[in-house]
């Protein structure tokens, strides 16, 4: 049995590999993010609590409907994704014209109404999810065991992330957003209905985090406070990359999940601040963060 | 109104047009007229409100009253992004150029709104300087270019009314010479043309009639053969 600076490989790799889960919806969580700021000009909130439904109505359609888990990867993020649709017409939209801190202090406190009725509802337990037939059990690597269903949240994710940045970066589709989010006003004196775009696109980050939501069910429990305490990682991530940076959200999300692990291994008292060390230090090194462009 | 004038049709009809940014009154009882195939200028002062005309007719303006008619469909009213939809291209003053976009992508982001569009070769041919550009970043080129890209990327849309918003601001006589040639091509390609220049020897290179603005209306129009013999009243109008 061989050994890294003194730590086993299981330990090492196993920490890894928490890591890379952790960063992984640490990606797809500022990958939403980062869509909608770039879009909307709204630090959502409400983004945490929005993948805190999305494991809920998994685990909803489960108890209720016994839809399992294949059904629920497609219709939470939709029905997430509706909801933030509606959110956007009947309450944000209406806040564009006013200062940023408005859009804050709305979706902090639909945040807010979100987990206390899911708390009132379900208390603070949490709710088991299982691991779906077709994903359980593991495979023996030699130097770690890796569990299937963990192997496939980071594919799923990285593919998921990959896929949103190409869409946005090399797509018709996204050239539009991409203008929208420089110049609304000329996209819009172009024909295009930017104010239906900014609601779908509302959607498409939210049903984003609604999908991470699914992912996270059978890994942590069904919690209401899931994304609260998910969330502030969340938002370092999206400072540390860049605000509205497609490509900062996902790297800086991988990558912090998995200097996080590693300070795990090496330095476990400080696992819990490295990033908002690093959130600290790329503040006072490059201000716009690491893919962000100054403004 | 010279004779032979009306023989045409209006394209664009504007009617005692009052128009507002917030609080403050900008536009005071706009009335011009712009016939099918023309080229018309708005010439007038800083502040008298030429641009705010022209983001009147697409709608960016937080309240409008009074007409605007593009082919007899009042534009008061309408959804903002259903204006340009009935053909009606804007090239903004500060050209709007994405940065976040390529050459190719600035070009090809107006959707098309009607048939008989320019093509992707006939607009090279246009603006050679634009061709093999593509992947460059938009803002990357020069001012001269920018503007080029700002006016290509309309002709593809088969919009027949283009706004040019001050073509030649900013940009040294070789570039002016340039945007002229074309902007008297796309006149022989029958586009109707609304231009709002400071530069009136520019715009008498190229335009049918003048509307002079001051203070948020139309003060006078001016047909360009009888510019010379109004120069003078003119040089009172914008002050040089």
């Amino acid at each position: 049995m061989f050994s890294l600076l003194g730590v086993p490989p299981q330990v090492l790799f196993g920490q890894l590999l928490l890591g890379l889960i952790n960063g992984s919806f640490y990606a797809l969580l500022s990958l939403g993010l980062a869509v909608i700021f770039g879009m909307l000009n709204v630090i959502n909130f409400a983004h945490g609590a929005l993948y805190m439904v999305g494991a809920f109505v998994a685990w909803l359609l489960l108890t209720y409907l016994g839809l399992g888990y294949w059904w629920a990867l497609v219709l939470a993020p939709l029905a997430v994704g509706l909801l933030g649709i509606a959110l956007e017409k009947s309450m944000l939209s209406r806040l564009y014209k006013l200062d940023h801190l408005y859009g804050l202090l709305l979706t902090f406190g639909l945040a807010l109404i979100l987990e206390g009725a899911f708390r009132h509802q379900y208390g603070v337990s949490g709710q088991p999810y299982p691991i779906p037939a077709a994903l359980q059990g593991g495979q023996n690597l030699g130097f770690m065991f890796l569990p299937n269903y963990r192997a496939w949240v980071v594919v799923a994710s990285l593919t998921i992330c990959f896929g949103t940045w190409f869409a946005i970066e090399r797509t018709k589709l996204g050239a539009y957003l991409r203008a929208a989010t420089e110049n609304p006003t000329l996209v819009q004196a172009f024909g295009i209905n930017v104010p239906v775009m900014v609601s779908l696109t509302y959607g498409f980050g939210v049903a984003l985090a609604g999908l991470a939501g699914v992912l996270a069910a059978p890994i942590y429990q069904v919690s209401p406070l899931m994304g609260t305490n998910l969330i502030i990682i969340v938002f370092a991530v999206v400072v540390i990359g860049g605000m509205g940076s497609i490509l900062g959200a996902i790297v800086t999300g991988l990558g912090l999940g998995l200097l996080e692990g590693l300070t795990k291994v090496f330095y476990p008292e400080a696992s819990n601040i490295v990033v908002f060390v690093v959130m600290a230090i790329v503040l006072l090194i490059k201000p716009a963060g690491l893919f962000g462009r100054e403004r | 109104m010279p004779d032979g004038m009306q023989t045409k049709t209006a394209m664009l009809e504007i009617a005692d047009l009052h128009g507002y940014y917030g609080e403050s009154h900008v536009l005071h009882g706009v009335s011009l007229e712009v016939r099918q195939g023309e080229v018309v200028t708005l010439l007038g002062r800083n502040g008298a409100g030429k641009t705010s005309t022209m983001r009147a007719i697409m709608g960016i303006m937080g309240k409008r009253t009074g007409s605007i008619r593009f082919q007899g469909q009042e534009l008061i009213g309408m959804a903002q992004h259903k204006i340009p939809r009935l053909g009606i291209g804007y090239v903004p003053e500060e050209r709007g150029i994405f940065s976040s976009l390529s050459v190719d992508e600035n070009l090809t982001l107006p959707p098309v709104v009607k048939e008989g569009g320019m093509t992707i070769p006939q607009i090279y041919d246009l603006f050679p300087n634009l061709k093999g550009r593509g992947s460059t970043q938009g803002t990357r080129l020069s001012g001269g270019e920018q503007q080029m890209l700002a006016i290509a990327r309309i002709l593809r849309t088969g919009a027949t009314m283009i706004l040019l918003d001050e073509p030649t601001e900013g940009l040294a006589p070789v570039i002016i010479e340039q945007i002229g040639v074309a902007v008297r091509a796309l006149k022989a390609r029958g586009f109707t043309i609304v231009l709002v220049e400071q530069n009136f020897r520019f715009a008498a290179t190229i335009a049918d009639r003048h509307y002079v603005m001051e203070e948020g209306h139309v003060v006078d129009m001016i047909p360009n053969d009888q510019l010379e013999a109004n120069m003078d009243k003119l040089h009172t109008y914008l002050g040089v």
